[in-house]
């Protein structure tokens, strides 16, 4: 099957960001917050034929587009998804609109320059997602991070460039990295940046541990994984609320897309024999970081620290290689996109009022603003899987798989629905209900459309996930269970496991 | 002799623009003072643009010699003509303003960059090591008369006079070397040494010290580490057109030399200079980019990271094979184009009492001029490697044929060290975007140079989805050298 529509999907935002740069300085904001919904929407509304056009029975790729780029090298300008990418496009492409809907009112400065960073890093992250030649897939990767490191310098909080030089350093060195190792493979499979070659190539296990290593470090940073995730919370605290949304919900995705495009299926055995290694740092995440998250004053480091853990449980579903663990820890994945995107926003509607994102300024939220105390409740109690939410089939998928692996291993997982909880309520408790604070806080105003509405999607979409994951699961099984089917053999000679 | 053995009609390009630099000296003397430098100044540029027209108009499709063997003529000499007579001319109407502000603008000052370019050509032609000797010195001395000629600047005439001695004794390091390859072959042509030396013993200490010399004076030629002293200070103290200069074609030039040089005449002896420049490139590319941090004047910065990019072109040579060549020649080409549209930008920011060559001058830029905030932020990203930028793909070029080569930890420093690169051009795009403006200078420059400047800078950029086409015309070239 060939067809365009992921072209189309890379390059409409790309285009459209530009148009929208081209809008100019901010005499004409009206016109170009206009022009960048009405392109987001419509990218939106592209990728829907992405869902209903998917074959939902087959591993193979789809939508598939192939050019020659690079000769030279073998390189292609190839295109295709699976299963896999496919949920996590639509997580980019809908959380997109919703960016746009929360920078409307808040961001005034510099608005066309603001709104084109959206839009264009859509495009490169839906180019990750689908780009199927590994080096056409590093270059959407690093790609991304420039949008990224202007929006949290140029619109970000008091220590944003710091935070900025510190996202921007740590993710390229773990990129050039994973080039390094690109480039291996490419002398491994003969001269080929196919993807699908890189995972077909035999690697005698030392090489398959160094390449393991490499993408380590690409993908280890993304997603964070401990120890390196220290540039998380600088970046999600500094970075203005659409900028944290994003990075939450979509650009941590790709490292835990990394590991089951790359990782796992290049160097399967030494996937097996490093298991070890990533369960250990999985589980450090989920138990020691839920317990930082809990001494944290800041609202947006508490989640910042959430989404370290609850990553955890991505990476740990990942690494006990069964169906429900990889399946878990996808729909772990979107089901973070949504709530942790959610509660960055709900944290900017707070901010947006009172410029403070202290917990400790805040108390009995939910007297002035009771619709606003609603959603929040509804995602602080997703985050801490509450069985009917997102929140809880992931955690749940996850948890399942690893008891059949071990179940010590899930035991010590499973406190994360203590500490989630603990966490997650404790700063719930203290900032929307007890007594109202003061004068200033009583007088708040609740949320107006624009707010519902972005809030609304997200609160409809947690429920759905939660209450029917199954138009989510249908279309990963097939890929999954292909992905499991490759692991299964050794890629050494002779079989070294 | 007949005038058919010389096969003149091979150099009409270079006989073509030296007789325009004549002419233009000439015009520049009997037209009145006050309409000669403007006309001179469209003459040097016309002249530069219509000899890459020539070029282009006569691409060889194979090697061919000319003047009994001295001049060679091949696809990869035109290709890398055409790029020096081009970016040249670039420089020239970049730099109109800027020299006009200075009293720069006078007619010898592009006369001498006329001879300067002719020099280059020669070089890039050379198949005879005196021909490749007359064209570096002819490019050299006019090059120090141009740093020289904003004789009222301390730091200009201090540059000059560093510039003008150590590139003396490194001509020098590399006559000694050529003599003594001369005394060990017998021959001063390219390809006959190229032909003797297979066949000597690649223990004779004579030999080494022969390909030491040289590798050491193209080093200095290059500013590579630990030979790079003179870089810095020339950047900086020149006068801003003549480092725009300097930074772009005389690269290509140096990418010539070593190829006619080194691989045209000592492949054969790679086991003696590959190691060599290993240790060359890799302190280069260390040394620059971390030197480059401290720095707190742009075109001194800009010089380190020279040095840095000059360590990163020599890691495809070192390969010591066709593909790694290829590598080093995109790379150069599209460093040349970064290197100049940079120069560029710190030329349109400056004005008459007004350098612009500190950091602290572009702060805020982002916000005064976007656009020309924009171009900033596209060339750093791309000096610094970032795709989707050309930037990106002369480094994967190069890092791709140093895995090639089996020199996978080479690979694994440079990429490291490219982080540590990443920083300091990080911090320019810090001060564009990040900081608040300082002064209320308006920056206008006029409509041509701003649109050549964008299609400078946006050639970097749109180039991508024909990169490929670029990348094997560069392996094409190399390929079908004689040798």
């Amino acid at each position: 099957m060939d067809s365009n529509l992921l072209s189309i999907l890379i390059w409409f935002p790309i285009v459209s960001g530009i148009i929208v740069l081209m809008t100019g300085n901010d005499r004409n904001q009206a016109v170009t917050r206009k022009l960048a919904l009405g392109f987001s929407i419509a990218v939106f509304i592209l990728s829907i034929p992405l869902y209903s056009g998917f074959d939902q029975t087959t591993a193979n790729l789809q939508f598939t587009e192939h050019r020659d780029w690079i000769p030279a090298f073998n390189i292609h300008y190839s295109l295709g998804i699976d299963g896999i990418a496919l949920p996590l496009i639509l997580l980019t492409t809908l959380l997109t609109v919703i960016v746009v809907i929360a920078g409307w009112q808040v961001i005034r400065d510099r608005v066309a320059q603001y709104m084109a960073a959206f839009l264009i890093m859509e495009g490169f992250m839906i180019g990750v997602f689908s780009a199927t030649d590994a080096i056409l897939f590093y270059v959407f990767w690093e790609a991304m991070l420039i949008p990224m490191f202007l929006i949290i310098g140029i619109w970000g909080g008091p220590n944003r460039i710091y935070a900025t030089i510190k996202f921007f350093l740590y993710t390229l060195l773990g990129s050039l990295l994973m080039l390094v190792a690109l480039l291996y493979l490419y002398h491994a499979t003969d001269g080929s940046f196919s993807i699908r070659d890189h995972h077909a190539v035999g690697l005698s296990l030392d090489t398959q541990i160094l390449i393991f290593l490499a993408f380590l470090a690409a993908f280890a940073v993304k997603v964070p994984m401990f120890p390196v995730h220290t540039w998380l919370p600088d970046a999600h605290v500094e970075a203005p609320t659409g900028g944290s949304v994003i990075l939450a919900a979509v650009m941590l995705k790709m490292g835990g897309y990394g590991f089951v495009r790359f990782s796992m299926p290049v160097a399967p055995d030494a996937s097996h024999e490093l298991s070890w290694l990533m369960i250990a740092l999985s589980l450090i995440a989920v138990v020691y970081i839920a317990l930082i998250a809990l001494v944290q004053r800041d609202m947006k480091k508490l989640i910042a620290y959430s989404s370290i853990s609850h990553m955890g449980f991505v990476t740990l579903g990942f690494f006990i290689f069964n169906a429900q663990g990889i399946e878990g820890g996808m729909v772990q994945m979107v089901s973070h996109g949504f709530i942790s995107g959610a509660l960055f926003l709900c944290v900017g509607v707070l901010y947006d009022r009172l410029h403070s994102r202290d917990i400790a300024s805040y108390r009995g939220i939910a007297t002035p603003m009771p619709v606003f105390a609603a959603f929040m409740v509804l995602f602080a109690m997703a985050n801490s899987g509450l069985p009917g939410t997102s929140g809880f089939v992931g955690e749940f998928l996850v948890i399942l798989g690893t008891f059949k692996v071990n179940p010590w291993f899930a035991a010590v997982a499973a406190s994360t629905l203590i500490f989630g909880a603990a966490y997650t309520l404790w700063m719930i408790k203290r900032v929307v209900y007890g007594p109202v604070l003061n004068e200033q806080i009583g007088a708040l105003a609740d949320l107006d459309l624009r707010e519902t509405t972005f809030l609304g999607i997200l609160a409809a979409l947690v429920l759905l996930v939660g209450i029917w994951p199954d138009p989510l699961l249908d279309v990963m099984h097939a890929s999954v269970a292909h992905l499991l089917e490759h692991m299964e053999t050794s890629k050494c000679t002779p079989a070294c496991r | 002799m007949t005038l058919q053995t010389l096969q003149t009609s091979l150099a009409i390009p270079e006989i073509f623009l030296a007789s325009m630099a004549c002419l233009t000296l000439v015009a520049g003397l009997y037209i009145g003072r006050n309409r000669a430098d403007e006309i001179c100044f469209w003459l040097a540029t016309g002249t530069l643009l219509a000899t890459a027209g020539l070029i282009i108009g006569s691409f060889s499709q194979g090697s061919e010699t000319a003047f009994n063997g001295l001049f060679v003529d091949d696809p990869m000499a035109d290709l890398l003509k055409i790029a020096i007579c081009v970016l040249s001319a670039i420089v020239f109407i970049y730099s109109r303003h800027y020299n006009m502000a200075r009293s720069l603008f006078q007619s010898e000052y592009h006369v001498l960059g006329l001879f300067a370019v002719c020099g280059m050509l020669v070089m890039t032609s050379a198949n005879h090591l005196l021909v490749l000797y007359l064209g570096l010195e002819l490019m050299s001395l006019c090059l120090y008369a141009m740093v020289a000629f904003y004789r009222d600047d301390r730091l200009a005439v201090e540059s000059a006079m560093k510039y003008f001695v150590l590139g003396a004794l490194a001509s020098s390091v590399l006559l000694y070397g050529m003599s003594l390859l001369y005394g060990l072959t017998g021959t001063l042509s390219l390809p006959e040494i190229h032909r003797a030396t297979g066949s000597l013993d690649q223990e004779n200490l004579g030999l080494i010290l022969a390909v030491v010399l040289i590798v050491v004076s193209l080093a200095f030629k290059l500013g590579a580490v630990p030979f790079h002293m003179w870089v810095p200070d020339v950047y900086q103290g020149s006068p801003t057109s003549t480092t725009a200069f300097i930074a772009a074609a005389p690269k290509i030039a140096a990418f010539a030399m070593i190829m006619r040089l080194l691989i045209g005449g000592l492949e054969e002896l790679h086991g003696i200079w590959q190691q060599m420049l290993i240790i060359l490139a890799l302190l280069s590319v260390a040394a620059g980019n971390i030197i480059a941090i401290a720095q707190d004047n742009l075109k001194r910065m800009l010089a380190y990271s020279t040095i840095s990019h000059m360590g990163f072109f020599l890691f495809g040579i070192l390969t010591a094979d066709a593909a790694g060549y290829g590598a080093s020649l995109f790379y150069v080409l599209v460093y040349a184009t970064m290197s100049c549209a940079a120069f560029g930008l710190i030329l349109i920011l400056s004005d008459k009492d007004f350098e612009s060559d500190r950091l602290e001058d572009l702060k805020g830029l982002g916000k005064k001029s976007p656009w020309v905030g924009l171009l900033l932020l596209i060339m750093m990203f791309s000096m610094a490697g970032v795709p989707p930028t050309a930037g990106f793909f002369a480094k994967l070029s190069v890092i791709h044929s140093l895995v090639n080569a089996g020199l996978v930890w080479v690979a694994v420093l440079a990429v490291l060290l490219a982080v540590v690169g990443a920083y300091y051009y990080l911090r320019i795009i810090k001060l564009v975007y990040f900081d608040e403006p300082e002064d209320s200078r308006e920056i206008s420059p006029t409509p041509a140079v701003r649109t050549v400047i964008t299609i400078n800078v946006l050639s970097i950029v749109l180039i991508l989805p024909w990169i490929g086409s670029l990348f094997a015309m560069c392996h094409e070239v190399i390929l079908m050298l004689a040798y």
